[in-house]
């Protein structure tokens, strides 16, 4: 019973691992606090659910699934760059838009997949349980990632996050990076909600909700515990973040608090997270101990 | 190698209050030319650099790079005819990013960028001999993020990354003011060595008139968004800091008077 639920959580782990590679992508690299991902994420899963439960290949509707997250991701890009509406507010426009696209798609607010071929049920056919599946993804775009960010594209992506002044006098157009950036991000974000719908066995229209904040749980608790400098660890910190982040959350149940409460907790580590720096400097000042030494972003 | 011709720049708050940062500038520069740009707060040096380098759009006139109408184009447009320097160290390189990094960035200066890994072994030993020039050991220490460098050392890298792909036109906007004394001599002399060795043609503001007189072969002076003097050698030669001063009595009828300019 215990390990049942202990490879559950392992899989949750895993499966959301995939949406946080995406906030990576956008809070780390970028340094755009993108909420499309509330969006992007049931978009997802609306959309492969759509097509296996009309009978369409769980494949060919988990591909659907991640070309409709590259165009919420584009459509954020879009509001950002070109017609200059905040970041932030941007992914909040899209993620609201998104909520009724995401019921136009589904065409009500859940769409069971109980008895429906999907990509989980098929590699279960054949013996590979869906940790070996949602394992084997997760490394594989986790390599691809790392690839990705020390090619030429790559570089212009990181330097946009980073100093737009000095990459644009390299000649680079940030507003592609970015959109390059936000769609491949919500690509990521996407996929994740396709498996996410397959694994559970059905899509909700609510099923987005917090799902950044719990992206940004995992960035963030994977940075503190992986201090390894260079970009292959920042990324697999990320998925250990998701690991732990789902760990923490299967021992908070375990102590007996209601599911409902789960966005409230996750609020509050995110919170606590966040404000670590000031949380240790004035613990430090208290101590009279020596100011920490300023962090250098990581890469 | 240069040619702005009646360049006019206002900027606007919104509220109908209105600046002219740059009034009716003409400028010839040929190709060597290295031009001192001086003046007082607001005179409109800074802006002359920025419209040059497309960071603002011009209200009127034209700017022409190379025999290239660049008036119209976007700032990463034109970065390939274009290195820059900044007063601050922290503008000219990704902190996060390594130094071979930053360096691979400013070589592919406007190329098209590809999916091809980003630095090569090849690069990595341009890049070594590149560094060692410099002599302060950033050769040994090209996979260490640029963040972890003092602010000389980001300086003389950024001097590395605007030059390095031997741009028609070097903008250094008082690119030693923010140094300490030492480190600033150490990278004016980089800058001339660096300059010299490659033949650029370079625009400089500076508030140090003794380094403005020193450096280059033409200086301009501007005031109130106007070059209001254009000194050229070998007149400009036997120039004293003195002279200086009476000269821009001389046009504008009053002291050129600023606590930033430096009349040593």
């Amino acid at each position: 019973m215990l390990l049942s639920a202990l490879i559950g959580t392992l899989e949750q782990g895993l499966v959301y691992g995939i949406m946080a590679l995406g906030v990576y992508i956008t809070y780390r690299i970028l340094h755009f606090a993108d909420l499309t991902v509330d969006g992007s994420f049931p978009l997802g899963a609306a959309v492969a659910a759509r097509v296996i439960a009309y009978g369409g290949s769980p494949l060919l509707g988990t591909i659907l699934a991640v070309i409709a997250g590259m165009f919420a991701g584009l459509t954020t890009g879009f509001l950002n760059t070109k017609l200059k509406i905040s970041g932030l507010l941007s992914g909040i426009l899209t993620m609201t838009a998104l909520y009724s696209v995401n019921l136009r798609i589904m065409g009500r607010a859940n769409i069971p997949l109980l008895r429906k071929p999907t990509l989980v049920s098929w590699f279960g056919e054949r013996g590979m349980a869906p940790w070996v599946l949602f394992l084997v993804t997760l490394a594989v775009l986790k390599m691809l990632l790392d690839v990705f960010l020390r090619t030429e594209i790559g570089f212009a992506i990181r330097a946009t996050g980073d100093n737009e002044q000095m990459i644009r006098s390299c000649g680079v157009n940030t507003d592609s990076m970015k959109l390059i950036g936000l769609s491949l991000a919500n690509c990521l974000v996407a996929l994740s909600g396709a498996l996410v719908a397959q694994y559970q066995g059905f899509a909700d229209v609510g099923m987005g909700v917090g799902t950044v904040v719990a992206g940004l749980a995992s960035v963030i608790a994977g940075q503190a515990l992986v201090r390894v400098p260079g970009l292959g660890w920042s990324t697999t910190g990320v998925i250990i973040g998701s690991l732990i982040y789902r760990g923490a959350i299967f021992a908070a149940l375990r102590l007996g608090l209601a599911p409902t409460d789960l966005k409230l907790i996750t609020a509050v580590l995110v919170v606590l997270a966040l404000s670590g720096s000031v949380w240790s400097s004035s613990l430090a000042k208290l101590g009279g101990g020596k100011r920490r030494a300023t962090n250098i972003p990581a890469a | 190698m240069l040619r702005i011709s009646q360049l006019r720049k206002v900027f606007s708050n919104g509220s109908g209050v209105e600046m002219t940062a740059l009034d009716n500038v003409n400028l010839d520069v040929r190709p060597g030319d290295f031009i001192t740009i001086i003046g007082s707060n607001g005179a409109g040096k800074s802006t002359l650099l920025n419209v040059i380098a497309g960071v603002y759009e011009v209200d009127e006139g034209e700017i022409w790079i190379d025999g290239e109408n660049v008036t119209n184009q976007p700032e990463y447009r034109r970065a390939h005819l274009i290195g820059r320097v900044f007063q601050d160290p922290m503008i000219g390189t990704a902190a996060s990013m390594t130094i071979e990094e930053n360096l691979a960035m400013a070589m592919k200066r406007a190329k098209r960028l590809r999916l091809v890994p980003g630095v090569t072994a090849k690069d990595r030993a341009r890049f070594r001999e590149l560094l060692a020039v410099l002599g302060l050991g950033l050769e040994n220490r090209l996979q260490e993020p640029v963040g972890l460098l003092s602010g000389g050392q980001r300086q003389a890298l950024t001097l590395l990354m605007a030059t390095i792909s031997n741009p028609k036109l070097l903008l250094l906007d008082e690119h030693t003011a923010a140094l300490d004394p030492k480190t600033a001599e150490m990278i004016c002399q980089l800058t001339k060595r660096i300059v010299e060795n490659r033949e650029l043609t370079v625009l400089m503001v500076t508030h140090d008139l003794k380094q403005a007189l020193e450096l280059g072969n033409r200086t301009i002076m501007m005031d109130q968004g106007q070059i209001i003097l254009d000194l050229q050698d070998p007149e400009r030669a036997d120039m004293t800091v003195d002279e200086l001063l009476d000269q821009f009595e001389a046009v504008r009828g009053k002291r050129l008077l600023d606590d930033r300019v430096l009349l040593v």
